[in-house]
């Protein structure tokens, strides 16, 4: 798997799916159209700065709030290549897996890791390494399910396929 | 094995004799639910997957409420593609502006969802009909179209945790303070992932509209549901209402909780949860230094009769602040057709409030209400988050009813003693 690379914009905790993409943009669905709004009531600078392959470092319950699928799509769509965080709200958590916007959980890399510094993630190990500092660090393994599902190619796929093995 | 009511539910609809915490599970789903925002993205998934069927056309709710009547060009637009896709698959429950309500308001109302029920909705207030001993959880759009192809959901059992109140509240106190109450007390994260079980002789004492309310946040404290045991209220409110057969089920006096809290009920005061967090609580009486701009009544917590009649306890012949925008939301047409019939339109009306058709609309800044630049609002909604009524430098101070309304008479926060008490007829 390629090795993603990118430099990390540091958030802190309960980072609401309101910041993430405001409601008054839910008229829109597109990934092209949301990521022009990504974070803008957070960082109003942060849609024209962010650039492909950057990192998301957030503290805990990254998403909570809304179940609108329109905020990882919005960071996915501005090229966000992963969000790493202490945790994830649970539906933010399921909806990042069915759009395939990786996500990770790792407490001592959020700590490390400061705004600006150059990050790449090894997403098949886990491996974090923060180039600027020179600190690595281990994310938590994917729950065996959730590797099923994105081997599946997401929920869609394999909810397909156990439909057709049912007859 | 002792099982929570939220595990023998999801055992049930996983075809086992048993569950526990952490266990993956496929479940049958009773009923899956989307909106104006989720289901479009849903319908766009559902196609670019190829499938071509839905799993059953009676079990497939879809309910335009957030930005209807539609705001705007682009919001006339989703509602019509999910328009579309209710035709072309003959779905059933589609409802339309004038038949529709807010959707947490309007599904147990019209009986569409029940006890023992598992509910997926692309909507993170879902978790309000566990009022109703069901399980039902918030999703994305994927996991709708994916619900609405198969009829199935992937789910991990949660662990659950037990809220007890014992006691009785003291006046003015509804569903909505012992909710804030919670979340004040474990935080926007205290239940991620967990079923919030509420239990106790104050929550059983509680009409079925303050049980919707206090399971409606559940998802304010990161659960995954709220839920509470069925009884006679319970019964009472389902029979000749609930279009399947109930099923009742109740957690086995020895079944194993992660976390157990207890509370005396009397502990629980006004709460007001102050911007821009619902855990960021602070009793009502110690605010009134905060001025306000915009009451709103109504949502998917607050919109059913009971917190109508409240809001109009207060208000009855008295006049919202002259420099309060009051906004009245009865959730349900049924509910707008009572409040009529009650006289309770009258009452706000003559108060100076504007009563609105049916919407969520201002309880997340899409139209009807919206604040600009450095307003505050005291609303009975579910979200205080930055921006969540309009302008990124606005603020909302979530309350219930009682409170909502004293605040519109006062022009600043306030608790209905504040401005002279209720006034019943």
């Amino acid at each position: 798997m390629t090795l993603l690379r990118g430099r990390a914009w540091t958030f802190g905790r309960d980072v609401d799916t309101d910041l993430i993409i405001p409601a008054r943009y839910l008229n829109m669905k597109t990934a092209e159209e949301l990521a022009a709004h990504v974070m803008e009531d957070a960082d109003p600078t942060f849609a024209s700065k962010v650039q492909p392959g950057d990192i998301v470092v957030a503290q805990e319950n990254f998403g909570c709030g809304s179940s609108r699928e329109h905020a990882p799509l919005a960071l996915k769509g501005a090229g966000v290549s992963v969000v790493i965080a202490k945790s994830f709200a649970r539906i933010f958590y399921r909806n990042a897996f069915n759009i395939g916007l990786p996500i990770l959980i790792a407490p001592e890399a959020v700590d490390g890791i400061k705004q600006g510094d150059e990050v790449t993630v090894d997403l098949a190990t886990g491996d974090i390494a923060d180039l600027t500092t020179g600190q690595k660090y281990e994310a938590q393994p994917l729950p065996p399910f959730m590797q099923e599902l994105v081997a599946a190619g997401g929920l869609l796929p394999y909810l397909k396929r156990r439909l057709a093995e049912a007859g | 094995m002792a099982m929570t009511m939220t595990e023998k539910i999801l055992a049930r609809a996983a075809g086992k004799e048993s569950v526990a915490p952490g266990d993956l599970i496929m479940a049958k789903l009773d009923l899956c639910l989307g909106n104006d925002v989720t289901t479009g993205v849903a319908i766009d998934e559902f196609e670019k997957a190829g499938f071509e069927r839905v799993f059953d056309a009676e079990r497939i709710a879809l309910i335009p409420d957030h930005f209807t009547p539609n705001k705007d060009i682009k919001s006339a637009g989703l509602v019509k593609q999910m328009r579309d896709f209710a035709r072309k698959h003959g779905l059933v429950h589609f409802y339309d502006v004038g038949r529709v309500g807010i959707e947490h308001a309007f599904l147990p109302e019209q009986g569409l969802v029940g006890p023992g029920d598992v509910v997926l909705g692309a909507d993170s207030h879902t978790c309000t009909y566990g009022a109703l001993g069901a399980f039902a959880t918030g999703v994305g759009s994927t996991d709708l179209a994916g619900a609405m192809a198969t009829g199935e959901a992937w789910f991990r059992v949660p662990e659950t945790h037990l809220f007890q109140f014992e006691g009785e509240l003291q006046p003015y106190v509804t569903g909505k303070d012992i909710i804030l109450f919670v979340i004040g007390e474990i935080g926007v994260d205290g239940a991620l992932y967990k079923a919030m079980e509420f239990a106790g002789s104050a929550i059983r004492s509680l009409s079925m509209d303050s049980r919707f309310t206090i399971c409606n946040m559940a998802i304010e404290a990161g659960g995954k549901t709220g839920i509470i045991a069925p009884d006679d209220t319970t019964k009472a409110y389902v029979e000749g209402r609930f279009r399947r057969t109930p099923r009742y089920y109740a957690s086995d006096p020895d079944a194993w909780y992660e976390k157990t809290y207890f509370w005396r009920a009397e502990q629980v005061p006004l709460l007001v949860a102050k911007p821009h967090l619902p855990s960021n609580t602070q009793p009502a009486a110690e605010l009134a230094s905060v001025k306000i701009d915009q009451v709103v009544i109504g949502s998917c917590t607050n919109g059913r009769m009971e917190d109508l009649r409240q809001a109009a306890e207060i208000l009855r012949g008295r006049k919202v602040h002259k420099e309060v925008r009051c906004i009245v939301i009865p959730a349900t047409p049924a509910v707008w057709k009572q409040a009529l019939d009650e006289g309770l339109l009258d009452v706000f009306v003559e108060a100076g409030a504007a009563v609105s058709t049916p919407t969520c609309g201002p309880c997340l800044g899409g139209h009807m209400g919206v604040l600009a630049e450095g307003e505050r609002a005291v609303a009975t909604t579910n979200r205080n988050f930055v921006g969540r009524m309009g302008h990124p430098q606005s603020e909302v101070y979530l309350a219930g009813p009682y409170v909502a309304a004293a605040s519109a008479v006062a022009g600043h926060i306030a608790t209905p003693d504040q401005v002279g008490g209720r006034r019943l007829s």
